[in-house]
């Protein structure tokens, strides 16, 4: 009961008669079914002809049931599950008078009320599924129907029908779009729904359709198409139009999928091809795995074994049925004789096993599972109520879309995370730039003043206010009007595809396809360049306040190869100049060669910038005469004309203009990370989680966020770099890595051994990127003072178990192909599994879901995948836990999850917090649960031996009836949910206590077992304990105590409150709820127990009620309370002298942390807690210093859209009739821009309204639109704002000259005062900046702490690390201080 | 079951498609969970964790609690005299009880307990001419219910036992026997109950019949006081008391105290005289007569006190081993630091 979508088919029979009638039979029939729809034929405005086809209709029914179905579908259902057949089971088995030992309604009242729990929540989820279902289906089309728009409800929709779709509207139905109110039949969609791509796509309708234009004529088309069956690839549609003696073929381009919505559009029309269930949508909705955790299939292990308990149990007392029944039994048949139809004791032994069976079920806890539900209920909604993981900025709360997982959130050993979006904010800013070889962007002395962040609007109304910078000289150089920087922004303000809407004056909004480009084209926005508007021929700019119109003679496109784009632009003094940008390395060997010395420059600049993790373009131009532009223009046509090899054709002709550019200089973006992604990092490590991150992406680009988000550091031992593009090779560099692992981690240890004089020398190699190969050769060199011992041959795979050092394997997507191979992975794996950090990189949507399963295959470990887009789906659902950030990309990856939030940062504190206490109550839980059941149980196995075995039991049947539904199941449930051993900011200080979790110590066979004896134990003592004194004890007047009710009400006591006694002794967090649970359950005992003994009850059924007085006559005997405390105490005082040894001797972390909060508390209860308040971490931690790794350049150009773009845009079909029209109109009146801005305020808002065609989807309100708002400036200063208090601790990064031990910053917290250890530091550090985050109550930025606090945790050895990167460091000193340049 | 619905979910729309008015102001709204101590988990909570300084106490002041309990339950329990069958009689001044004993014979069994029809007892009409059906194989008898129907009441205990004192001059002095107040008030005023009252029995049983094993009718089994003759004959009251063990006792009688100064049974010689009705060699069964004083914890009970004290002793034992461990191994630091 995961999501929504997993709606299984075998249920649409049950609940959807008419559309089986439609479906004609599905299951069996679904291969008929197939046969029959081999191609589906579809003529417009023709219901009649389609009503033949029989095609489903437009009503989606993802409810089961209905209010009839419910009751006989819902109890099927859940008879299916073995717990509730086995007791349906049982309770005809009570039905046999000869077998019954209890009453039916002891089993059928449990399991009235499993069912009717379950009953109702079932009907609860689908309330709200018949609730969407109908808001879905009720939904407002309009159909043109007789020429006529007719508003119809969706679910009357029908295959055939034409319906237009208006701005912003769902689209209801998968449709052939036929016309649209923009030019060529184009129009846009957004398919995020669908998808996941933000990105606006566009579609076009055949141009003979497009052409019809009205529903007039619309509503005489009778076009018939014939294509294929329904299917579930979104990407991909195939079929024919025939339409007045004309075939027309049907692509994917011409399809309108239901879940997308229409943008930039006014209107369109379009033919409903497929409709309901048949759409790509719902044929994509699958089913998804219900995933089980850990502590299920033991759990159902567990019930197996106490099963087969069970029946042993019952086996050893029907043999003692059959001896005493032949020893005992027949002789005494004179007062009680067998049973009519029993004449031997055979037969009366076998009776009584099944009797057996049915007392003795309760070790098999009916309310077991309905209670693990409701626990895991109750942690879901504290996931989703958690404040702390709420994100004010994008107004997403965390939400616990499965509620079945939440224990094993606290397990979780293995993290397998996406790059983009979820790393990473994907959010590009404009960070630094290099003009004319001087650089600009840097933060020139990070211990001056907090340099401002530039104020644009006095220079530039039209400035973009979201944008940030910092370096007013490149500001002061564009006033000035240095040439150079004014070609620059020039630049950046042509050479781009991005497509700019005004809604109102000034208002500019850029739509990119990536968010690269708008970040540049932004940039240049606010230096003075602003891009206001194109035609396909032309493209409207202000500059420095002037208005300007470029003629637009070519684009020349982007592609993956040539890794650049050109613009070819006349201004508009008749000057043609091309502007290209792209990636440096293909950029810079097309210049002119009188650039060289500015090559260089630029050149240093470069690696500079790649050193910090930014990604770079080079930038340049090139002046074109008439001539030569006349003579390219001609080749241009005929290599756009040629019908073969276009592509490469057309490739040479721009390469051939390519050529002799003029430098301007180099952009660098950031790619900015995610608030707290290299804490969250460096806590869940500290967590023993290993983190692995598959990503798209290019190595470098990987790498690149691996340093900065500090998975990858400089003070690692070493970086393997896996890039064979053979499967030889491939295992070459992966036995290369393994050897080297095993003979670095032996000089450690040998260094280790020696003293600590040699490993400075032992670190020599420290970081820098080596390609496996070559390594083994390099390592014969070590010059390490000892030489490592000949290592015993123990077997490689024990040995790799113990390689110590810091590892990092980087794997690209061909290798790892290679890798994943069955003969290859086990050796993937070893290599892999022992490195801190894995980055796997250009790995597809399949493979990354590959490295998941091949973990969970041979690691039997928890994984954890979180990802935020469509390609990380497979991942999600292949993972134990799918993790969705909410609120970047589409929600596709959030519906395939488990657990959905926006921020990375968020996973600390659900997996450290509450997937740790989760699994903690859940532990003890399960603990309590099987041992009260046992406790419960077993008295009647003991008992069995005094009663001739003949499964009479020692309790009242309405106390066996209510004692697992009433009595115990509301203090239990209440430690399930509320417990807690440490709290919440404990466990985010010390991530150590996730641990045992991660080895499941907390409830395993082990502990099992233990809970089983407890149980066992208790039972011992419940049933001799009473035994012993009550035999010969008689009450006050006499009257023997030794009597069937009198045991029974004084066992039942004495049970009831040693099980209390122990809930008390279990629950560490007493709340006012546990308190009324325990409380109230003892009371609830006691009055349940004295109605049902009382007379009134006996009056009117006398044969119902026999224990009538028990209750008074047992418990105002002395005897029996003094026998119920001997029987508590001896319970309890060896469980309670064992659990203080394991405290006293052998405690927990979680035990020491549990006493230190006590002390603490005892110490000083008047401290304040505001220490560090304006300690507030960054929100993106600056880069660290890379430059250390000898600047492996990356150029990041990024654009992540695809080709063709430019054509589109050269091609006019993008661009509104409307806005040509306006942009011409601007163009006729460019006589200033001052005036312009006056002209348009005067235009009325209709126009405006008509100009930009999408009015609300400017406003950043829109969900689906504001991601790429806040990509173009809409939110960007929020995460700025959060950095700006945290100056002062960055500066306390260790600045790699000094080796001395800095103390780290964070001291001032007077709990640090107390004497600590040199390793404890670093955790003082980040524990009590997490504290000062609890207490700051709802800050967003949560805690965050300094760079430099994260090293030190991670990295004990400060002084090594200095050293190393002093060594290694090779730029020049000013570059060690950008550190923390981001200010 | 995800915990939050919608149609988008499902369908992948939004619940509030932008085109609807309204749906805006709807988002604007902050969907910030509420801020209360329960939904943060921040209830305020006691905390109670086993420390030296508690546990160590509980186990002492459990030993001390104990122990003297455990004395005076000896004590007292000494001072109970219990005899069986051939007992010296004491110069208790208290009453003194006459007990039947059973060994070997299964009243817990669970085809005998359930052998009985409370209805029936409770003088219920139809139930009386139409038992339950868990009284078979005793249900009917040629034709006629039995009354009172059922194992248990079938296989009621029917010895006689008359206690004779002989006294000095070697004359037999009857002891006169109290036979009511030997059954629980609730059995004998609410549980049991003649059919029509205690007037007339013969005819409010009239169609039924006897159990098999009895001799005489229900409503001849103390024909000298209606109100303690038919069901609510306290000899059958008490037997039909089903015992929780193989292994029983019975109240029979009650010798009641004759004065303060007087011993209730003065020391001499006495007679116990059995009538044997009852067969129970053939189960291999046991018959024993006790007689017992009681005390205000009821009658002779050694085990209780001997098992108070040596509860009390081993805690207050344990209490001394956990205290030299705590002291000698402890690995707890008392600051408030966390060694790593």
């Amino acid at each position: 009961m995961t999501v929504l979508k997993e709606i299984p088919e075998k249920w649409f029979p049950v609940v959807l008669p008419l559309q089986r009638k439609k479906q004609k039979g599905l299951g069996g029939g679904k291969s008929k079914k197939e046969r029959k729809e081999e191609e589906r034929r579809v003529r417009a405005n023709d219901r009649e002809y389609n009503e033949k086809f029989q095609y489903a209709s437009n009503c989606i029914m993802t409810s089961k049931y209905n209010i009839i179905t419910f009751l006989p579908v819902n109890l099927f259902e859940q008879f299916q599950e073995v717990a509730n057949t086995y007791f349906l089971f049982l309770l005809i088995l009570q039905l046999i008078p000869q077998i019954s030992s209890l009453s039916w309604f002891t089993t059928i009242v449990p399991l009235a009320l499993v069912l009717t729990i379950t009953a109702v929540k079932d009907a609860t989820d689908d309330y709200f599924r018949h609730k969407s279902d109908n808001q879905v289906n009720n939904r407002q089309s309009q159909v043109l129907i007789r020429g006529l728009l007719q508003n119809e409800k969706w679910m009357n929709v029908r295959v055939g029908d034409i319906i237009k779709l208006e701005n912003n509207q769902f689209v209801a139905a998968d449709l052939l779009l036929l016309s649209s109110s923009e030019p060529h039949g184009l129009c846009y969609i957004e398919t995020a729904e669908l998808d996941g791509e933000t990105n606006m796509k566009v579609r076009q309708s055949v141009s003979v359709t497009s052409e019809l234009g009205d529903q007039n004529n619309l509503s005489s088309f009778n076009g018939e198409v014939v294509c294929e069956p329904p299917n579930n690839k979104l990407d991909r549609f195939c079929g024919t139009l025939y339409w007045r003696d004309k075939k027309y073929t049907l692509t994917n381009q011409n399809m309108l999928l239901r879940g997308c919505v229409l943008r930039n559009t006014e209107a369109c029309y379009g033919l409903v091809i497929f409709a309901g269930p048949d759409t790509k949508l719902m044929q994509n909705s699958g089913r998804t795995k219900f995933k089980r955790t850990s502590i299920d299939r033991l759990m159902n292990t567990l019930v197996l074994w106490i099963f087969g308990f069970l029946v042993c149990m019952g086996v050893i007392l029907a043999i003692g049925n059959a001896v005493w029944e032949r020893e005992v039994g027949s002789l005494f048949q004179s007062y009680l004789p067998w049973d009519p139809p029993v004449d031997n004791f055979l037969f009366n032994a076998f009776l009584s096993f099944w009797s057996y069976v049915i007392i003795l079920n309760t070790v098999v806890p009916i309310s077991l599972y309905v209670s693990v539900e409701v626990i895991r209920l109750g942690h879901s909604y504290f996931i989703n109520w958690d404040q702390h993981m709420f994100c004010s900025q994008c107004n997403t709360a965390a939400e616990a879309r499965t509620t079945t997982l939440n224990e094993e959130l606290g397990q979780v050993e293995y993290i397998f995370s996406d790059k983009t979006g979820t790393l990473t904010q994907n959010i590009m800013s404009f960070n630094k730039c290099s003009i004319n070889g001087q650089t600009f962007g840097e933060i020139t002395d990070p211990l001056g003043p907090q340099p401002k962040r530039l104020d644009f609007t006095p220079f530039n109304p039209l400035a973009d206010l979201d944008f940030c910078f910092y370096d007013d000289t490149l500001l002061e150089s564009v006033k000035v009007g240095d040439l150079h920087t004014q070609e620059f922004f020039r630049l950046l303000s042509l050479c781009h595809t991005v497509m700019s809407e005004e809604k109102s004056e000034g208002e500019l909004v850029y739509k990119a396809q990536s968010p690269d480009e708008g970040a540049l084209v932004t940039a240049a926005r606010n230096f003075g360049f602003v891009f206001r508007s194109r035609t396909p021929g032309t493209i409207s700019t202000t500059e420095m306040g002037r208005p300007a119109t470029y003629t637009l003679l070519a684009i020349l496109d982007f592609n993956n190869i040539r890794k650049r784009m050109s613009v070819i632009v006349r201004n508009a003094e008749g000057r043609i100049r091309l502007y290209c940008k792209g990636a440096d390395t293909v950029l810079l060997e097309r210049l002119h060669p009188c650039n060289q010395e500015l090559t260089n420059i630029t050149s240093d600049h470069l690696n500079e910038y790649a050193a910090d993790g930014l990604r770079t373009l080079a930038l340049a131009y090139r002046d074109l005469t008439e001539d030569e532009w006349e003579a390219w223009s001609e080749s241009h046509r005929c290599a756009d004309k040629a019908t073969d090899c276009r592509e490469d054709r057309l490739a040479a002709a721009y390469e051939q203009i390519e050529q002799d550019m003029m430098l301007l200089g180099a952009t660098a973006i950031e790619d900015k990370l995610q608030e707290g992604v290299p804490e969250t990092i460096a806590v869940l490590s500290l967590a023993n989680i290993k983190i692995w991150v598959l990503t798209g992406d290019k190595q470098e680009t990987a790498v690149n966020i691996g340093y900065s988000c500090k998975m990858l550091t400089d003070d690692m031992t070493e970086v393997f770099i896996i890039s064979g593009h053979t499967v030889q090779s491939v295992r070459q560099e992966l036995r290369r890595a393994r050897e080297r692992m095993i003979e670095l981690s032996q000089t450690r240890d040998a260094v280790k051994e020696a003293g600590m004089e040699g490993w400075g020398e032992a670190y020599f190699t420290g970081n820098g990127l080596r390609e496996g190969d070559g390594t083994g050769g390099r390592a014969k060199q070590l010059p390490c003072p000892p030489p490592p011992p000949p290592p015993p041959p123990p077997p490689p795979s024990n040995l790799m178990d113990n390689i110590s050092g810091e590892f990092a394997l980087i794997i690209n997507g061909h290798s790892l192909a290679h890798a994943l191979e069955a003969d290859m992975e086990t050796e993937f794996l070893s290599t892999a599994c022992a490195c801190k950090a894995v980055i796997c990189c250009r790995v597809t949507p399949l493979q990354k879901a590959q490295v998941v399963e091949l973990i969970k295959k041979h690691k039997k470990a928890v994984t954890l995948a979180i990802g935020d887009g469509a390609n990380d789906v497979s991942m999600i659902k292949s993972a134990h836990i799918g993790v969705g950030i909410s609120g970047q990309e589409g929600i596709q990856a959030v519906l395939a999850s488990d657990y959905s939030f926006s921020q990375f940062r968020f996973l600390q504190r659900l997996l450290l917090v509450h997937g740790r206490w989760s699994y903690l109550r859940m532990c003890r839980f399960l603990c309590y649960f099987f041992y009260k059941n046992f406790a419960f149980t077993m008295v009647h196995f003991w008992f069995g031996f005094f009663c001739g075995f003949s499964a009479q039991t020692v309790y009242d049947q309405y106390f066996i009836t209510l004692y697992n539904i009433v009595y115990t199941s509301l203090p239990v449930l209440a430690m399930g949910i509320f417990d807690q051993d440490v709290p919440d900011h404990r466990s985010l200080e010390y991530p150590k206590l996730y641990e045992p979790g991660q080895l499941n110590l907390l409830f395993n066979k082990k502990e099992f077992f233990i809970c089983i004896a407890q149980g066992i134990y208790t039972s011992v003592v419940l049933f001799f304990v009473p035994y012993a004194v009550l035999s010969d004890a008689s009450q006050s007047n006499g009257v023997p105590l030794a009597d069937y009710q009198t045991f029974a009400v004084t066992t039942a006591t004495a049970l009831v409150i040693v099980v209390s006694v122990q809930i008390a002794l279990d629950t560490g967090f007493w709340t006012v709820i546990n308190h009324v649970c325990v409380w109230g359950s003892l009371g609830s005992y006691f009055t349940i127990m004295f109605a049902l003994h009382s007379q009134s009850l006996f009056r009117i059924f006398p044969n119902q009620f026999h224990f009538v007085g028990s209750a008074q006559s047992t418990l105002l005997q002395p005897v029996v309370w003094l026998t119920i405390a001997l029987a508590t105490a001896i319970c309890i005082v060896p469980v309670l002298a064992f659990r203080f040894l394991k405290l006293d001797l052998k405690p927990q972390l979680s035990d020491t942390v549990r006493y230190t909060q006590l002390v603490r508390q005892k110490k000083r209860k008047p401290v304040g807690r505001s220490v560090g308040g304006a300690w507030r971490g960054t929100g993106s931690v600056s880069e660290g210093r890379l430059g250390a790794r000898g600047g492996s350049r990356r150029s990041g150009y990024a654009f992540a859209h695809q080709e063709g773009f430019g054509e589109l845009i050269t091609s006019g079909k993008n661009m509104r009739l409307s806005s040509m029209a306006l942009a011409s109109f601007a163009s006729r009146h460019s006589s200033g821009w001052i005036d312009t801005l006056r002209r348009k305020k005067h235009t009325p808002p209709s126009t405006s309204g008509e100009c930009s065609p999408a009015p609300s989807c400017v406003s950043g309100s829109v969900p689906p639109l504001s991601n790429s708002s806040s990509v173009l400036g809409g939110s960007q200063d929020t995460p700025i704002e959060q950095e700006t208090g945290t100056a002062p601790a960055q500066n306390t990064q260790p600045v790699p000259s000094s080796s001395s031990q800095t103390p780290p910053a964070i001291v001032p917290d007077s709990e640090a005062a107390a004497p600590q250890g040199q390793a404890q530091a670093p955790n003082a550090g980040v524990f009590n900046s997490s504290a000062v985050k609890c207490h700051g109550g709802d800050s967003p930025g949560g805690w965050t702490l300094s760079l430099s606090t994260v090293q030190e945790a991670l990295f004990g050895w400060k002084g090594i690390a200095a050293r190393t990167s002093g060594s290694n460091s090779h730029g020049p000193p000013s570059v060690a201080k950008e550190t923390s340049q981001i200010e | 079951m995800a915990s939050s619905y919608n149609a988008k979910e499902e369908d992948g729309h939004h619940s509030g498609a932008p085109a609807h008015g309204g749906a805006a102001a709807a988002a604007a709204k902050s969907k910030k969970p509420d801020n209360t101590a329960f939904k943060q988990q921040r209830l305020p909570a006691w905390q109670p964790i086993l420390t030296a300084g508690t546990v160590l106490p509980a186990f002492f002041v459990i030993g001390l609690i104990f122990i003297p309990i455990g004395i005076g339950l000896f004590v007292t329990s000494n001072n109970i005299r219990e005899f069986e069958v051939t007992a010296t009689p004491t110069r208790d001044t208290s009453n003194v009880f006459m007990y039947y004993g059973l060994s070997n014979f299964y009243q817990n069994h669970r085809r005998y307990v359930k052998s009985r029809d409370d209805s029936q007892l409770y003088g219920d009409r139809s139930a009386l001419t139409n038992p339950s059906k868990e009284c078979e194989p005793y249900r009917m008898s040629d034709g006629q219910a039995i009354a009172p129907c059922g194992a248990i009441a079938n296989s009621l205990f029917n010895d006689t036992l008359e206690l004779y004192h002989i006294d000095s001059n070697g004359t037999r002095n009857t002891i006169p026997l109290v036979k009511k107040g030997i059954a629980w008030w609730t059995d004998k005023h609410v549980k049991f109950r003649n059919p029509g009252g205690n007037n007339n029995l013969t005819a409010a049983f009239r169609g039924t019949s006897k159990p098999v094993n009895w001799r005489k009718p229900v409503y001849d089994l103390d024909p000298s006081d209606p109100d303690n003759n038919g069901f609510i004959n306290e000899d059958f009251i008490v037997w039909m008391r089903t015992a929780a063990l193989p292994t029983f006792r019975k109240l029979y009688r009650i010798i009641q105290k004759k004065a303060v100064t007087t011993p209730t049974l003065p020391s001499g010689r006495y007679v116990l005289n059995i009538s044997y009705n009852y067969p129970v060699l053939s189960f291999d069964g046991r018959k024993r007569m006790i007689l017992s004083t009681i005390s205000w914890m009821g009658g002779k009970n050694p085990f209780l006190g001997i098992a108070y004290i040596t509860v009390g002793s081993i805690c207050f034992f344990l209490g001394v081993v956990l205290l030299i461990i705590h002291h000698k191994y402890d690995t707890r630091n008392n600051s408030a630091d966390i060694p790593n």
